[in-house]
């Protein structure tokens, strides 16, 4: 029951002096009462629990959160290549070529090879 | 479904969980609060995922397990009369009671009725002025406005056949009983996401100043379970206790406003009752004297009712973390999902749920029954050399 999930709001209505609307979450659509959040505008999306908005998503930092962790693999990297060749890593072949960044690469390429 | 399938990415949780072994040099104890969070946790193996040593303990946070035996025996007493329509929300019916549950009482005749939102029990009082309608008030600050707003436009609307039976409890003081607990073992908290929708998170600033231990807010899929966990570790690792947000996308510092405007129109804090922990002071809510009316304890003067738990269940110990439910002689045996004993087996966010579901321990000796990951730890081991080699 104390789940909430995120529907995007397709009808705003007074309903008796209640603001009410209807929400769609992915193709089902249910009543939900809107007066807490009364900033709230046609296909926004809002968190709905037991029939209310308690919350209104915000898109940025919705995008923010995923960038951030899309983005860990290649901090990783980032801060591998500082560390210079790990102890497995062959011998440096070149002075001017970037520094090996070690066995670690193999998992992590796999992870960042595919679409994020 | 938008905002929801890119929070299950397998791929990024990959990252994530990477990133989590990279900065993790010693073993660590968090705790997620919310059942929510917990089922996710279970289901997705997230805990098992995890460096060896930290340690995920499931809190106190599913409103159907912490909601006292007196209270489900004051609804089943109020259930039982013939003037009642007794509306609820659907995981409480099978909350066990000293001698019943409301699910069977149904069966016996009982015109009790599952409703999704208050407001729906409202519309059933309201399209039954001869029949008293009672609807079954619990859960955390997240439900709050909810419960709220019913009974405000109750009042509003003069639907006097409506009342309500509250068992509503507050996440902070019961982090708070834990944190005091001398067996404590927590920390750092993943503090529950939609909870702090609602409230904001100024709450959380003192306690996790006082107590010394990073809080994170947190939400309910697996990258942000991941996401969260990455941060309390951080904080862990670099010697911080803060309150950070990992739910930003949901969650502000000072919640929202109007809901919290509403609650303290109606309720008012006061010491609560928590099944298997015990009295926490002023760990609740409950009815204004202004809306006292509406309270369907006084309605139908259920008294006090006293009854002990089932010998075996252990249920207490698990809500506080200190066991699991494998420690349990009757878990699985005894007490499932179909016969539960104890609440935490009732809801799916029940920690006892959860591990059950996930076949945990279930059919084999009591040791942790691999569930299925859908992250694979296994391409992660080798990261863990180069690293440290590096060092």
């Amino acid at each position: 029951m104390c789940l909430g999930i995120p529907g995007r709001v397709v009808e705003i209505r007074d309903d008796a002096g209640l603001p009410m609307g209807k929400v769609d979450f992915g193709g089902v659509r249910k009543d939900a009462c809107l007066a807490y959040i009364p900033e709230v505008q046609l296909g926004d999306y809002v968190i709905i629990h037991v029939g209310f908005a308690i919350s209104r998503v915000d898109e940025d930092e919705a995008l923010k959160t995923l960038e951030i962790i899309a983005s860990m693999g290649d901090l990783m990297n980032a801060e591998l290549a500082t560390m210079g060749p790990g102890m497995d890593a062959p011998a440096v072949v070149s002075d001017d070529g970037p520094p090996f960044d070690g066995v670690l690469d193999v998992p992590l390429t796999r992870a960042s090879g595919s679409p994020a | 479904m938008k905002y929801l399938d890119e929070y299950r990415d397998p791929v990024l949780a990959l990252k994530l969980v990477a990133e989590i072994h990279r900065i993790t040099t010693r073993p660590w104890t968090l705790m997620e609060v919310c059942g929510g969070q917990t089922h996710t946790i279970v289901k997705q193996g997230i805990d098992e995922a995890l460096p060896q040593g930290v340690r995920m303990i499931h809190g106190p946070g599913c409103p159907v397990c912490v909601t006292p035996l007196e209270q489900v025996d004051k609804a089943l007493a109020i259930a039982a009369r013939p003037d009642v329509i007794f509306t609820s929300y659907g995981d409480m019916l099978r909350v066990p009671g000293s001698t019943t549950d409301l699910l069977a009482l149904k069966a016996r005749g009982a015109d009790v009725r599952i409703v999704y939102s208050p407001l729906d029990a409202l519309k059933i009082a309201h399209a039954n002025p001869d029949r008293q309608v009672v609807f079954f008030a619990v859960g955390f600050e997240t439900t709050a406005p909810a419960n709220a707003m019913a009974v405000a436009e109750a009042a509003r609307r003069g639907i006097d056949n409506f009342s309500v039976l509250v068992s509503h409890v507050l996440v902070p003081p019961a982090m708070v009983a834990l944190l005091e607990s001398p067996a404590n073992q927590v920390q750092s908290f993943l503090a529950a996401g939609h909870v702090c929708a609602v409230m904001g998170w100024t709450e959380y600033e003192p306690i996790a100043a006082k107590y010394r231990v990073p809080i994170v807010v947190t939400g309910f899929e697996p990258l942000d379970l991941l996401e969260g966990i990455l941060m309390a570790i951080r904080q862990l690792e670099e010697g911080r206790h803060e309150v950070e947000n990992q739910y930003a996308r949901a969650v502000r510092r000072e919640g929202v406003p109007l809901a919290q405007k509403q609650i303290l129109e109606v309720f008012e804090v006061g010491d609560r009752k928590w099944r298997g922990v015990g009295e926490i002071p002023d760990s609740g809510y409950r009815l204004r004297p202004k809306y006292a009316r509406f309270d369907a304890e006084t309605r139908f003067s259920v008294g006090d009712i006293h009854t002990a738990e089932h010998p075996a269940c252990i249920a207490g110990a698990i809500l506080t973390g200190e066991k699991t439910p494998l420690d349990c002689t009757a878990y699985g045996t005894l007490c499932s999902p179909q016969k539960p004993l104890g609440a935490p087996m009732v809801s799916s966010e029940g920690t006892c749920a959860a591990f059950f579901s996930a076949g945990r321990g279930i059919g084999s000796l009591r040791t942790l029954a691999p569930a299925t990951p859908f992250v694979q730890v296994a391409p992660l081991i080798p990261a863990a050399g180069p690293a440290d080699a590096g060092r």
